[in-house]
């Protein structure tokens, strides 16, 4: 069974985001980029599904300027078979985003696309569901794993205050987050063999925004805090403070 | 067009803070417009009695669909259902709770309306007209103002954001009963189960006791649930990735850039050294309390009270004096 995942190249969890003189982009000094956390569980999800199996391939798709390309290799890297790069800029706008990745996908024949509940920047939380509608595939989103057997994926699934079992019927898109199973790291064996992937690269469909941004800017700094005490005797210190001054109790 | 619709999601069967909420919001949003608020629920036969209850918090008219097969939440059901009562009146915008319900549905709703979505909103404005909303990016590390260009606009808000104010409004009810075929749904929910029976999810709740691998072992974690007793209802447990990645609690609890995102009234992070993505998670609580051995740790860098000792004598003495306080309560 061959499945897509998508993935988006994101400035690495770690990074400082800061505001560039024009207020409305981030400043790319000094950033480092990686594949978007839940899209890498996603992938992982992929791989474990085709070595279970056996058969299939895990095709990955993105949706960027050609600096994706180092997000696809990594991809290829841990193990996915080949790639495709859409080339163009990603707005602030889901649904344009959207309606690239559907163009690509409504002729696919992966029965899974697989995406991550959220990507990293701009933490939008939609793109999964809108190619599902799209390309009218049933959805489930908030999967953490699942299994698939007899046309369909038997999906776990996080919802506030516990989880469900959702089946879904094949071909379908699952938006995945957090699972059990740690992203591989590539080894240098992958490293060498992801150079030899096909890595295809084309210009996406133009689709214009219709979300514009019209202020970015860095949240105001948490005022510093203050050290209450040492050990077991700054309690009633703090339970104090937290009652008076944070009326938090 | 300057009316604003707001679906108002159901919780356990009730219209709870996030109906509230998302009305709220509406009708902000329709004052400034010169339009009226109005709130769509979809549930099972009987809930439309107590939903003139959305009236007080500005709802001018409340439709209520019922059928037995939307007393649980299902997309396939949901979705057609939102779109043909959007499509049959005509709003300015919606508005829906950034829940795991609204994330679920309204970007597919914003697909098939072909509009744009602006996701987990924290501020609404109007000006000239124009809807203008701001949201969190890059896990808040900056905040984006947008402007989005097309009716209706649709948006899902962060809960606990947006206090509802009074309006108190003398709210038309009407109930329909919708034609569902749900042998024709492509997604099945086959099972359900409460994390851990009647405990409160870190989405919800007011104060979070949060554990890091400061707590070297799993049974410790009976120091926090006294915690969390003490403290009282509305307190849920937290923890880091480290401990939910030894297995020692479950991802349900993760706070943070691949867990959860937390804006309690009190968080307390015990044992938790402050990484950058931990940080992610719960830096918007409104006051933070670290209890940590290093003076170093970043957490101490966000918390506006810390104690910098061992968390087996604090915490212990923090739960007694909490429940003290209570108990005098
Ligand atoms: C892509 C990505 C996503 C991530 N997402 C998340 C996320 O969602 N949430 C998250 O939490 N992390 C996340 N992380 C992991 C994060 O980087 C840290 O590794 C993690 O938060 C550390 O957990 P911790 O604070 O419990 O452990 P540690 O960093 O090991 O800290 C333990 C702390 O306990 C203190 N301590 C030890 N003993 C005692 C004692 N007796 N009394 C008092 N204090 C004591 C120590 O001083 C230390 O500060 C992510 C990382 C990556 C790369
Ligand atoms: N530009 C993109 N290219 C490829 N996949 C994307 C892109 N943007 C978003 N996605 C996918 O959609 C998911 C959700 O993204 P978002 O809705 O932007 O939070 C991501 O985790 C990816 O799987």
């Amino acid at each position: 069974m061959n499945v897509t995942v998508c993935v988006k190249r994101v400035p690495d969890t770690e990074a400082r985001i800061r505001v560039d003189a024009s207020g409305l982009a981030v400043d790319p000094a000094g950033l480092k980029y990686d594949v978007s956390p839940y899209d890498a569980f996603a992938l992982e999800a992929a791989l474990r599904l085709r070595e279970a199996s056996g058969s299939g391939e895990v095709r990955l798709l993105t949706f960027g300027d050609s600096s994706a390309q180092e997000t696809l290799r990594k991809g290829l890297a841990m193990g996915a078979d080949s790639a495709v790069l859409l080339t163009g800029e990603a707005s602030l706008d889901g649904l344009a985003t959207a309606k690239v990745l559907a163009a690509e996908l409504s002729a696919s024949d992966s029965q899974l696309f697989l995406f991550g509940v959220k990507a990293a920047d701009h933490d939008q939380q939609q793109v999964g569901p809108m190619v599902a509608v799209l390309t009218d595939r049933p959805c489930v989103t908030g999967v953490s794993s699942f299994e698939v057997a007899a046309g369909k994926a038997v999906c776990q699934r996080e919802v506030e205050g516990g989880s469900e079992v959702v089946e879904v019927d094949l071909p379908a898109v699952l938006c995945m987050t957090k699972g059990p199973n740690e992203p591989r790291l590539a080894a240098l064996k992958g490293i060498m063999a992801a150079k030899r992937k096909p890595l295809e690269e084309k210009p996406a469909t133009a689709v214009s925004s219709r979300v514009r941004l019209t202020t970015l800017t860095e949240p105001p700094a948490r005022a510093a805090g203050r050290i209450v005490g040492e050990g077991p005797d700054a309690v009633s210190e703090l339970v104090r403070l937290l009652r008076e001054e944070a009326n938090a109790l | 067009m300057a009316d604003v619709l707001a679906f108002a999601e159901l919780r356990d069967g009730q219209l709870g803070a996030t109906a509230r909420e998302a009305v709220g919001v509406a009708a902000t949003i329709a004052e400034s417009l010169g339009g009226r608020a109005h709130a769509l629920v979809l549930g099972s036969p009987g809930v439309s009695e107590g939903a003139n209850a959305l009236g007080t918090v500005g709802a001018a008219s409340i439709r209520v669909g019922e059928h037995e097969a939307l007393g649980e939440y299902n997309p396939e059901g949901f979705v057609d259902l939102v779109v043909a009562h959007i499509r049959a009146g005509d709003y300015a915008a919606v508005v829906f709770g950034a829940t795991t319900l609204g994330k679920d549905l309204a970007p597919r709703v914003a697909a098939l309306l072909d509009v744009p979505l602006a996701t987990d909103v924290t501020a609404v404005s109007v000006d000239g007209g124009t809807l203008s909303i701001t949201r969190p990016v890059f896990s808040g590390k900056a905040f984006a103002t947008l402007q989005l260009d097309a009716t209706p606009a649709i948006v899902s808000i962060r809960p606990n954001v947006f206090q509802p104010a009074d309006r108190p409004t003398e709210a038309e009810v009407t109930s329909f009963t919708p034609d569902i075929d749900p042998s024709k749904w492509r997604v099945r929910v086959v099972g359900r189960k409460a994390a851990t029976e009647g405990q409160l999810d870190v989405s919800e709740a007011s104060i979070i006791v949060s554990g890091g691998r400061g707590m070297k072992d799993p049974s410790n974690w009976n120091l926090l649930e006294g915690l969390r007793s003490a403290m009282g209802s509305g307190t849920a447990l937290g923890a880091s990735r480290a401990v939910v990645d030894a297995g020692w609690r479950p991802h349900g609890e993760q706070v943070g850039q691949t867990g959860k995102t937390v804006a309690p009234k009190l968080y307390v992070a015990v044992g938790i050294s402050g990484a950058i993505q931990h940080l992610a998670g719960m830096r918007t609580a409104k006051t933070i309390v670290a209890i940590n051995r290093d003076a170093d740790a970043p957490i101490f860098g966000v918390a506006d009270y810390g104690i910098v000792g061992d968390l087996f004598e604090v915490v212990p003495r923090l739960t007694e004096e909490i429940a003290r306080l209570k108990a005098g309560d």
